[in-house]
């Protein structure tokens, strides 16, 4: 993929943004399986934030768009999402730096960074049945991003039999095998959105207004 | 040393009312006299039941008096929120910390030290001994 620069995140941010609209009703679905029924509303009102403080304070390089949309989610979006959401996109956008345009592999080892944060804020490895069985296989997929979008559908599809280990779907037990976790299919959307940002890169006018 | 300054208590929970009615049965429980600062950062600003980082910035703010602060949350978001504010660095009152305690019983602990003085690792070492109070 070519370099990006913060007009590129922004756009892969609200096509995130519109992924997470379009699918609300699914997340929140999937969700009132094995939680408590608001992670699409939740993840909705964190977005549409974003999207709003992004145009709001246009932030000029990739690292500062994706720091303020974490601190935004953290702000809005009132459940678990919104701190593990968010501090996967601040980290990452730490770790990116402050420089104009980063290039495939640096956004794959930044993402790599932000991905291992929230494994550590919420204590979650491989397998647990979170938002970490999408993100994993995406981040190794990296930088081809046609094939991360695959392999995080492929990950959270495969959390379907798992039984969860973390959250309030743990206390559930074996009751949660059988659903998707609505994380990992929330992340499904969101590496999905960056490839979708990725091809629009080649042939399209760049409008970064 | 008449006017030390206290540990502050902030009470992080899902639920406004809930936040709200532990600090007032903290406070009871704690016996008169002049008690430590106990902020509740309960619900969502609209009234929802959830986490707000502003609710719990706001009242670690309002509490903050330059001893420190203990916050103590329910589960699930609230203890995610406070964490991913402390990993930020400059979102809390510097030498604020999240307790690892039970809410209701960890609350009476910890208002009971502050308010005689204990220090944040005190308040925090009393808060978590409330995991060792067996009810059976």
């Amino acid at each position: 993929m070519a370099a990006m620069d913060a007009g590129f995140f922004r756009r892969w941010l609200t096509l995130a943004a519109a992924a997470v609209d379009r699918d609300a009703a699914r997340l929140t679905d999937l969700d009132s399986a094995v939680g408590d029924a608001d992670h699409g509303s939740n993840l909705r009102r964190g977005f549409t934030a974003v999207t709003a403080a992004l145009d709001a304070d246009s932030p000029d390089t990739p690292g500062a768009v994706l720091q303020l949309a974490g601190r935004t989610l953290v702000s809005t979006v009132g459940g678990a999402s919104g701190p593990l959401y968010g501090t996967l996109l601040r980290r990452t956008g730490k770790a990116l730096g402050d420089g104009a345009e980063v290039s495939g592999e640096e956004l794959r080892d930044a993402l790599r960074a932000g991905v291992e944060a929230v494994a550590r804020l919420g204590g979650g490895a491989a397998g647990d049945k979170t938002m970490l069985d999408a993100l994993l296989p995406a981040v190794d997929a990296l930088p081809d991003t046609a094939a991360a979008r695959a392999a995080a559908l492929g990950g959270a599809e495969a959390t379907v039999p798992l039984q969860a280990r973390k959250g309030r779907a743990s206390y559930l037990g074996e009751r949660s095998k059988g659903h998707m976790d609505p994380g990992a299919a929330s992340s499904a959307l969101l590496i999905g959105a960056l490839d979708e940002a990725a091809a629009g890169q080649d042939g399209t006018v760049e409008g970064d207004g | 040393m008449a006017e030390r300054a206290r540990v502050g208590i902030v009470l992080v929970s899902h639920s406004a009312e809930v936040a709200a009615s532990v600090a007032e049965l903290a406070a009871g429980l704690a016996g008169g006299g002049d008690l430590a600062p106990v902020a509740p950062a309960g619900g969502t600003p609209d009234g929802g039941l959830g986490t707000s980082s502003e609710l719990i910035a706001e009242a670690a703010r309002r509490v903050d008096g330059g001893a420190g602060v203990a916050v103590l949350a329910d589960l699930g978001s609230a203890v995610l929120t406070v964490q991913a504010m402390l990993a930020e660095g400059d979102e809390l009152p510097a030498g604020t910390r999240l307790v690892d305690a039970p809410f209701v019983e960890g609350t009476v602990a910890a208002l009971v030290t502050a308010s005689g003085g204990g220090d944040l690792n005190s308040v925090a070492e009393a808060a978590a001994e409330a995991y060792d109070f067996r009810k059976l």
